[in-house]
């Protein structure tokens, strides 16, 4: 994409006493592009972004912003605009002292302040707020001051700590909408931490998948449905999660992958580096890249098993098959006449499948 | 709808029916039940016995002399006279000046303002440096600042006077005011750090991200948030320090003791008859500050209370 960093973290560690958050972290953002950190709670997503901020002193490493060594810097000084999950208004001023709060801290002019101030407020329209206080303010009205603070401050890089999570689903959809807007219409550098997938797969150009403070994977939000680098990686994305055989690939007639009594041919797999590799493994298949009925007929790979239980999400229709001893999610047509106790015939296509080392679970 | 077998008609109720005459809306509550006599039965009883002892004093010190020596403790006085007020305030002796409480008053009033405000001024920025800034061995410092609450005043007390005669304060009112502030710092530190603690820490870092530093965060957006936690800290200084007797004794001399050991002399003089009723009065006077102040600003004590000063 761009080709000049607008953030690059070399070799961060950040410890607490004996307990090692961030090892050996190494990453780079390019210009305007849109960034989400992504795992579960305690992975050192968070960590990250507050040591990007300032707002942790990190224990080894080095952090640029705009190609600027910014390890030792004070927040404010590293032109990175900020927005909290709890919103994090200062509750005794008005809407308008909460977006001057930092210009004013700066000692820009007055007629300045107010006119960013203001230009702010109509690209969030919380124009008619300005003179509200937080309290006075509904739960999307007040994220959206609280992005207004990051914006007026002219930022290069904006920071999203969990900025929805706040908020009730309606919201979250329509505010998650309105910050991908915002990014097209201003183009800066974004950051955003996140545990929800969905917001991560809507909003970002690459993602990156953290746990136990590292980055397990790092790339486009397509690349890690379709490649999850290891199973992790598989398992978090995803919902339901993806369904995983356990067994081994075998060579012989073509390379197939056996589990129990079953072989499943690897025809149409794309093997990493184009490589064929013999061993044990994992297999796993997405629950919507499996087809039932008679699409099912064709399928390289078919099992036939018995539906336990249905989930009617209207779009989708999610069914537990129970296969052989093992249950597999499968998500079909919404209006699909499935009940529970159907006979079913699954299939699926080697090529939509993902091969995992059993002992490594990276990627084969 | 349990459909109803029995063939007779007139057990047969429809379900329509019962929705129409069945309960509807608040409950009934009966004002004189058993539990509300017993509950309120309680409260008049202990508030009595509370608001005795200060209807006794108020009477009293209505009352003269002559009236007093009935011995009927509790009867209102027939003769309403101010003149045992007047006689508290202005012109009791103590020893050789005879101005009543009023001196103590006013010294009192000068040990306690700038006691309480040096001693919250203080505490008040101990509490958030300790809560926001944690820096190297701020939890060993803290740890001993509260260990300091449980030293018991009188291993102190010596080791006070020489420290302040040394530095020249020995019997003067600054002096007072050192120990006043520095005997409320432990638990006052402990309040504020609580209440600070219990500020999201979110806040404090968007105030960092918008350029604030450790006293701009501090005056602009902590303070204005923690007027509660400051009330409560107010209420506990003025109160302690205004009944403190035993410091006031120790580390001033009689032109400068407060109103406590005024009050104490004037009550224990031991010339003359007990003026009963010049006591009461002296004593009610003494304690009208704290009084005044809980009545003031009972509402945010207890908020206060209630926001930060139980969490840990």
């Amino acid at each position: 994409m761009e080709t000049n960093q607008s953030i690059s973290i070399k070799n961060l560690a950040l410890s607490f006493g004996a307990l090692d958050v961030l090892k050996d972290l190494n990453l780079d953002v390019g210009q305007g592009e849109f960034l989400v950190l992504l795992g579960s709670s305690g992975c050192g997503k968070s960590t990250l972004l507050n040591c990007i901020a300032g707002l942790l002193d990190v224990s080894d490493g080095q952090i640029f912003i705009g190609g600027r060594n910014v390890t030792w810097e004070e927040p404010s000084e590293r032109g990175i605009g900020m927005v909290f999950q709890s919103y994090a208004l200062y509750p005794q001023m008005t809407v308008a002292g909460n977006l001057s709060f930092g210009l004013k801290n700066a000692g820009l002019p007055k007629a300045e302040i107010e006119e960013r101030v203001n230009r702010a407020a109509k690209v969030l329209q919380i124009e008619p707020l300005l003179s509200r206080k937080p309290a006075a303010l509904s739960g999307g009205q007040r994220q959206r001051a609280a992005i207004g603070r990051a914006l007026v401050r002219d930022a290069d890089v904006f920071l999203f700590d969990e900025p929805l999570s706040n908020l009730d689903a309606k919201l979250r959809a329509d505010l998650r909408v309105e910050i991908k807007q915002l990014h097209q219409k201003l183009s800066n550098t974004m950051i955003y931490v996140t545990h929800d997938q969905i917001e991560a797969m809507t909003l970002a150009d690459r993602i990156a998948i953290m746990r136990g403070g590292q980055i397990l994977q790092l790339d486009s939000p397509n690349e890690i449905y379709n490649r999850p680098a290891n199973k992790y990686v598989a398992e978090f994305i995803g919902s339901p999660t993806m369904n995983f055989f356990e067994g081994d690939i075998v060579g012989g007639d073509g390379l197939r992958f056996s589990t129990g009594d079953q072989f499943f041919p690897l025809e149409g797999y794309e093997f990493r580096n184009g490589t064929p590799v013999q061993g044990p493994a994992w297999f796993g298949i997405r629950p919507e890249h499996m087809v039932t009925g008679t699409e099912a007929d064709t399928a390289a790979i078919r099992l036939n098993g018995r539906v336990e239980l249905v989930e009617p999400l209207g779009s989708d229709t999610l069914a537990r098959v129970a296969v052989a001893d093992r249950a597999l999610w499968v998500r079909m047509d919404g209006q699909a006449p499935v009940r529970d106790g159907d006979s079913v015939t699954v299939g699926f296509d080697p090529a939509r499948a993902n091969l995992f080392d059993k002992s490594s679970e990276n990627r084969i | 709808m349990g459909n109803v077998t029995r063939a007779s008609a007139d057990v047969q109720v429809s379900p329509v029916s019962q929705e129409m005459t069945g309960p509807r809306g608040p409950k009934p509550r009966t004002v004189l039940s058993r539990r509300n006599i017993m509950i309120y039965g309680t409260l008049i009883m202990v508030s009595l016995y509370y608001m005795l002892p200060l209807y006794v004093m108020i009477v009293t010190s209505l009352k003269g002399m002559p009236e007093i020596r009935l011995g009927n403790i509790f009867s209102p006085p027939v003769e309403i006279t101010f003149q045992p007020w007047v006689k508290a305030w202005a012109e009791a002796c103590t020893g050789l000046n005879c101005d009543g409480l009023s001196r103590g008053f006013f010294n009192s009033v000068r040990i306690l303002i700038p006691s309480v405000l040096l001693s919250i001024a203080i505490a008040s920025v101990n509490g958030y440096a300790l809560a926001n800034w944690r820096f190297k061995g701020s939890e060993t410092f803290f740890t001993i600042l509260i260990v300091g609450a449980f030293i018991p005043y009188q291993v102190m007390i010596y080791p006070i006077v020489i420290m302040l005669r040394e530095v020249g304060l020995y019997g003067s009112l600054t002096g007072l005011v050192i120990v006043h502030t520095i005997f409320g710092m432990p638990i006052l530190t402990l309040l504020f750090r609580n209440y600070f603690a219990s500020v999201p820490q979110e806040l404090f870092k968007a105030a960092r991200v918008d350029g604030a530093g450790f006293w701009g965060i501090y005056f602009r957006i902590m303070v204005p948030m923690s007027l509660p936690i400051f009330v409560v800290a107010m209420i506990l200084q003025v109160t302690g320090i205004w009944n403190d007797f035993l410091f006031g004794v120790i580390y001033t001399k009689p032109d400068l003791y407060p109103m406590t050991v005024q009050l104490n002399n004037i009550v224990n003089s031991t010339q003359g008859v007990k003026e009963y009723n010049v006591n009461m009065a002296a004593t009610i006077l003494t304690g009208l500050v704290p009084l005044t102040i809980y009545f003031i600003s009972g509402k945010l004590f207890v908020r206060g209370i209630a926001a930060g000063a139980v969490k840990g």
